[in-house]
């Protein structure tokens, strides 16, 4: 009896100690980077593992939405929008359609995956690259000092028909010639 | 290193929990885009991948002591390239299901001697 | 991030308030299953064929149209939002960006991608 009291005597210490230490806005970030970064990684692994594409691509779709919980959660509003609005909007419309327009007869099974050995391999690669990974972005010194920038969407316009306005410009040039070629290739299927 | 600093140092989302993230991301689109078999599935590992290089865009653009919005920039550049290689790469798939008759990569070896 | 609290407010709400009329009718309803019962609901009609057909590629190139004026869409609200102070430089570029993507609306048009056959 005395142990357990001992005992939740020092987990009420901890959680008072915790509060302490923390003002309650921090514990708010983290709790809700955690979620949405908890979600995003489900989900991805949904979109690998889940046998029917169709759910491969709505768990996708709930990938691009909790990522763009995440960049709200920095102050990044413009791109969560646009996050929104490009990836859960258009690109997984066109994910589906195109998973509509290869049917298969059996939805059931209609993301295979390779063998045993070639999960094996693709695991120690991925492993391996995400150890690098994780290894170059805890030892790096870097210093987190988020400065206040003003309002996204002005800055970008400054930024982009400024000093990037050649990448601007040929952005347009590379939607372009997506869109030329890709009603190309699909008429060219028409046709035949 | 006790509890209580881990707690602490968890808690305190910063640069390195976003680089962390966008790299287990990254790595799981990297594990599907060499185990699915399917045309289709290879595409969205793509887009995962493109992704977690997104995040690592808008997140450096947060926490590093920057003046402009470059980064951020950058990143919706990339979202228009994506946009650009899905369209194509769906225009692509959809073509090869009408030749050929199967979007299964390993089927599709006319060029394999 | 404080004035998006109220949004997640708001959809937690909005989520509770369905879920708690859904799970009383989920535990409480009498169960019966018929096969008449268990087949999709269209209006009355028997369904006819499978869930999955092939769609037709006219589908596909509207959603093509539509996602890179989407991607158009990024582009110009930066430079709306921003008009006022940028001048005539950015009027000029801003207006061959959307002339690009204009020969793109073009090229699809005179392909026949708009019409629906």
């Amino acid at each position: 009896m005395n142990e357990a009291l001992g005992y939740v005597h020092g987990l009420v210490g901890w959680a008072f100690s915790l509060a302490e230490a923390y003002d309650v806005p921090s514990l708010i970030g983290a709790g809700v980077f955690f979620l949405f970064a908890g979600l995003a990684l489900l989900f991805a692994c949904g979109v690998v593992f889940l046998r029917n594409v169709v759910h491969s691509a709505l768990s996708l779709t709930a990938t691009f939405i909790c990522v763009a919980c995440l960049y709200l959660s920095i102050d990044a509003d413009f791109m969560g929008a646009v996050q929104i609005l490009v990836y859960g909007g258009a690109v997984a419309v066109l994910i589906v359609m195109a998973i509509m327009l290869t049917r298969r007869d059996d939805m059931a099974h209609s993301n295979p995956s390779r063998g045993l050995w070639q999960h094996a391999g693709a695991a120690v690669v991925s492993g391996l690259f995400l150890l690098g990974m994780a290894a170059v972005a805890v030892l790096s010194p870097f210093q987190s000092a988020p400065q206040p920038l003003g309002d996204a969407a002005p800055g970008l316009a400054d930024l982009m028909l400024s000093h990037y306005v050649l990448p601007f410009e040929v952005a347009a040039v590379l939607l372009l010639i997506a869109m030329i070629g890709a009603i190309l290739l699909a008429k060219g299927a028409e046709e035949s | 290193m006790n509890l209580m600093d881990f707690v602490r140092l968890a808690t305190h989302v910063g640069l390195h929990h976003f680089l962390l993230f966008s790299a287990l991301l990254f790595a799981i689109g990297l594990f599907g885009l060499l185990t699915k078999k399917g045309l289709i599935p290879l595409l969205m590992c793509v887009e995962l991948m493109l992704n977690a290089v997104n995040i690592n865009l808008v997140a450096f653009n947060h926490y590093m002591p920057v003046s402009d919005y470059s980064g951020q920039l950058m990143a919706i550049f990339a979202v228009a390239v994506a946009a650009s290689e899905v369209a194509v790469g769906v225009a692509l798939a959809f073509r090869i299901y009408r030749d050929h008759g199967t979007v299964d990569v390993d089927e599709l070896r006319e060029m394999k001697g | 991030m404080g004035e998006y609290g109220g949004l997640g407010l708001f959809f937690l709400v909005a989520l509770i308030f369905p879920v708690s009329a859904l799970i009383p009718a989920f535990l409480l309803q009498p169960r019966q299953p018929t096969k008449e019962k268990r087949i999709p609901y269209e209006c009355g009609v028997d369904t006819v064929g499978k869930t999955y057909v092939q769609y037709r590629v006219g589908y596909f190139l509207y959603a093509l149209v539509f996602i890179v004026f989407d991607v158009e869409t990024v582009f110009l609200y930066p430079w709306a939002v921003r008009f006022g102070h940028l001048g005539l430089f950015a009027l000029i570029e801003m207006f061959i960006f959307i002339a690009i993507l204009a020969v793109g609306l073009g090229y699809a048009w005179k392909k026949g991608a708009l019409s629906w056959k």
